[in-house]
């Protein structure tokens, strides 16, 4: 054991971070969003043109271009922060090469921060609006994005120069109990779906009393509209790390693992060097901070399994066998992994801890509401105009969500439902958008918390065709292991299926959902218990449009291609643009004698090339459900 | 699929190098899998007989994980990878369509390999940029907004780089055939 506390010895480290962190404030410092999503945007080559322009002018010893992870205005990106002493730190969005050179000239160069291209500052100022400020502000509380995007993930001073490992060195100072108390007094609720407190979990781990104990951090994010974890492992892994490590000292492991799915290796890349800089510093491993309490880490690739997500078949896939879950109890905390207790929580559930610990028990139930306090972390996808990570208190509406934090839809179009909790969760209708966000009344409402991705869906979007993809989704993912999910589901598809196409009658929709109740109930484990929310919640709120399907063969939304032709509109047409015959793949498209083009429907794969092609002047290319064409009603009408 | 001139050798000595840093535990199945697979790019059924026979465990079992995970290919993969996200956010906008341009230009069904290995097909489930639906990753480039008529350009880049690279390999063969 060291002559230090485990105090002293954070403090030499908060001091050495500091000091290092402050030797780059000095010079400005330009921090380009390179998340997943930021690269997908071009980010790379952002961060490249920035290096370039700031060559040209001379000033690579006075300015420094960083990486950070995701701040979540997603919609925004590629996406630049830019710190120059003197100045506020501001975000600028949309960035391609003639704004960046401009921002080098004018801001780096010159000393005009171009406001007209900001997007908002970070630090209150008394010339330009921060974020809080948006309208958004309002409704948003980051606490564990709250880094996220500021901070570099690949430089472990950046985190403890912000506190970070403070809560640790605290909590060593303390009996293990302390921390397991305050969790349990924070009512901290696991963020990986069924909100199970984390608590209890832990005590019950400690009560199994078993010699070895793991921790494992569920990193395996199987939801396929969803990407929060991601973006906090990606953007603040320590955050994660320092969680997991206060979890172990409060049960007694030595070793944890994470288990993050290998289609993310940005986010394996970044915590493994995590790991490997904590260790330098005597974060993890032996005699962590001086102490007697050793702990270290490992991260194991998942393979990319959906039901490998559920916590018993995680641990069977991490023992080399096939990811089938197991039927409980006995629990985890009982047996887990190698048959020995062990404490599984989401990634965002660990990242609550060290802000727990760090600010109390007392300040967390402050925010959310009381049975569900703290926030609700979501990836905020599909139509609507703000799309990203966002943070609210639990209690906030999905309304307020949508239409605040969103703003609303884009291109004016109607909403229509909105989807929660990915393949286990549901859709839910205009009529829901008052409940409260928080995991006891999105469950009654029929939908649940999940672990995060929302999708706000519009008047063009087919409930049908959503519940399909879901089913076909789970289906594909059922390990067969009980026959209610793996027979139950493939019929419940065929059904659906059929009903894209048109086919069925008026007992189909009740044997759909009969069927869906029966694998609801008799399914061993939640993949398949959850498997038919989105159809029965569909089945609830839009059964019109079932029923338009199979009743008239029409897809109100347009959206089920055998239920729908393309035609282009002759009064529309402008005879002498060819844009549709180019477009088409399969040349379908002609032109007739009168010059107007024509498609020929036997040909015609609609693929929507035609549509998307026609120029908006003429927007003759529609798509008509029934798949009818006018002259052939004009005949039966006769 | 038929093994290539050399392929043999070549698996056999990647799998012997992943299997002596391996603890030869059955827990080290699937990361042995992980890194045969990142040394091969698939798992020829010859790789999972090695790897069976080094940890101790029956081939089937092998073949079983193997199939069982998405991540895990039996097929090898094109000289060009493009993989279509299916993810909600995706489908919602299309990316069931720009699958089957991909499909319909590369003339193979997604999860596969063209015989001459220069494309394969892949659906993958949210990549993680759904603000840019849809999504498609080209060569481990994600590129968002891929309409079908994207599909067409990025196929066409594709086939010129290809010939690009036919050319400079084989100047005066390709020079001479042209003329
Ligand atoms: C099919 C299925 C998939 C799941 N996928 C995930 C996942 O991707 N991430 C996650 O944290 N939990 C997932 N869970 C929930 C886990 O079983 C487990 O409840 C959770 O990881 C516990 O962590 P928490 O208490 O912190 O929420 C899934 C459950 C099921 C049934
Ligand atoms: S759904 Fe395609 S990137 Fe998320």
């Amino acid at each position: 054991m060291s002559s230090l506390t485990p105090k002293e010895l954070y403090n030499k480290l908060s001091q050495e971070a500091i000091s290092h962190d402050e030797a780059h404030q000095e010079k400005t410092r330009v921090m380009v969003g390179t998340a997943t999503c930021g690269v997908a945007a071009g980010a790379l080559k952002i961060k490249a043109d920035f290096i370039r322009e700031v060559e040209a002018k001379n000033l690579q010893d006075e300015v420094d271009i960083v990486e950070v992870g995701c701040i979540g205005h997603c919609y925004a990106e590629p996406l630049a922060i830019i710190a120059k002493p003197g100045h506020p730190a501001i975000c600028y969005g949309h960035l391609d090469d003639g704004l960046v050179h401009r921002l080098v000239e004018d801001f780096l160069a010159g000393d005009d921060p171009s406001y007209e291209y900001a997007m908002a500052a970070l630090e209150r100022n008394d010339v330009f609006p921060t974020f809080e400020d948006f309208p958004r502000g309002v409704y948003e509380q980051k606490l564990i994005l709250e880094q996220c995007g500021f901070i570099d993930a690949r430089d472990i001073n950046s985190y403890i120069a912000r506190d970070g490992y403070s809560a640790l060195a605290m909590a060593l100072e303390e009996k293990p109990g302390w921390i397991l108390d305050e969790v349990k007094a924070s009512n901290l609720r696991g963020r990986g779906g069924a909100g199970f407190p984390a608590g209890r979990k832990w005590e019950a781990c400690i009560r199994s009393k078993g010699e070895e104990i793991y921790v494992i951090c569920n990193a395996d994010e199987g939801d396929p509209g969803a990407f929060m974890d991601r973006s906090i492992l990606e953007s603040d892994p320590h955050l994660v790390i320092e969680g997991m490590i206060l979890c172990a000292f409060a049960v007694g492991a030595r070793k944890g693992y994470l288990y993050i799915r290998a289609e993310y290796p940005r986010a394996v890349t970044h915590v493994q060097e995590a790991i490997d800089q904590a260790r330098v510093k005597g974060l993890l491993g032996e005699s962590i901070l001086g102490t007697d309490f050793s702990f270290d880490l490992e991260i194991f690739q998942g393979s990319g399994a959906f039901v490998c997500g559920e916590a018993t078949a995680l641990v069977n896939s991490m023992e080399g066998k096939m990811g089938m879950p197991e039927s409980r109890p006995p629990r985890l905390a009982q047996k887990g992994y190698r048959g020995k207790p062990t404490v599984l929580n989401n990634v965002k559930t660990f990242a609550y801890v060290p802000l727990i610990i760090r600010k109390g028990a007392k300040w967390f139930k402050e925010i959310g509401t009381p049975e569900n306090p703290g926030t609700a972390v979501f990836s905020l996808v599909g139509k609507v105009v703000n799309t990203g990570l966002v943070e609210v208190p639990m209690g906030t509406t999905l309304r307020q969500l949508i239409y605040e934090v969103g703003d609303g839809l884009p291109n004016g179009k109607e909403f229509k439902a909105v989807q929660i909790g990915g393949p286990s969760g549901g859709c839910l209708p205009e009529t829901a958008l008052d409940v409260p966000i928080d995991f006891d009344s999105l469950q009654d409402a029929g939908a649940i918390m999940g672990s995060g991705g929302l999708v706000v869906m519009d008047e063009d979007d087919c409930m049908v065709s959503v519940a399909r993809y879901f089913l076909e989704f789970t289906q594909h993912e059922s390990c067969g292991k009980c026959t209610f999910c793996r027979l139950g589901t493939k019929h419940m598809l065929d059904i659906l299926t059929g009903i894209t196409k048109g086919e069925g009658d008026d007992e189909t929709l009740n044997l759909l959902e009969e069927l869906a109740e029966d694998v609801r109930d008799g399914s061993l484990c939640n993949l398949g218990r959850t498997a038919p929310n989105p159809v029965l919640t569909t089945l609830k709120y839009f059964r019109d449009e079932y029923k338009a399907h199979i009743l008239e063969g029409r897809c109100p939304a347009k959206v089920c291609r055998d239920l729908l032709l393309y035609y282009i509109e002759p009064p529309k047409c402008s005879k002498l643009c060819n844009v549709c015959v180019g477009s088409c793949p399969t040349e379908a498209i002609f032109t007739r004698d009168d010059g107007l083009k024509e498609i020929d429907q036997e040909k015609c794969v609609k693929c929507d090339n035609c549509l998307k092609a026609c120029p908006d002047e003429y927007n003759a290319v529609v798509k008509l459900s029934p798949p009818v064409l006018p002259s052939e009603k004009e005949r039966k009408a006769k | 699929m038929q093994l290539l001139e050399g392929e043999k050798e070549q698996i056999l000595a990647s799998v012997d190098e992943v299997l002596k840093n391996s603890s030869k535990l059955r827990e080290d199945l699937i990361p042995t899998l992980q890194k045969v697979q990142a040394k091969l790019g698939y798992l020829p059924a010859l790789a999972m007989e090695k790897i069976a026979e080094g940890l101790n465990v029956p081939a089937a079992d092998v073949y079983g994980l193997v199939t069982f995970y998405n991540q895990f290919r039996l097929n090898p993969p094109g000289k060009h990878q493009v993989k279509v996200c299916l993810g909600t956010a995706c489908y919602m906008v299309g990316g069931d369509i720009t699958l089957e341009s991909f499909e319909r230009r590369m003339e193979i069904r997604e999860g596969e390999t063209s015989l001459d290995r220069l494309y394969s097909l892949e659906r993958v489930a949210c990549v993680g940029c759904c603000t840019m639906a849809p999504v498609v990753v080209v060569d481990e480039e994600v590129e968002g907004k891929v309409t079908p008529t994207r599909v067409d350009g990025i196929m066409l880049a594709l086939q010129d780089e290809e010939k690009k690279s036919v050319t400079e390999q084989e100047p005066n063969q390709g020079r001479g055939e042209d003329s």
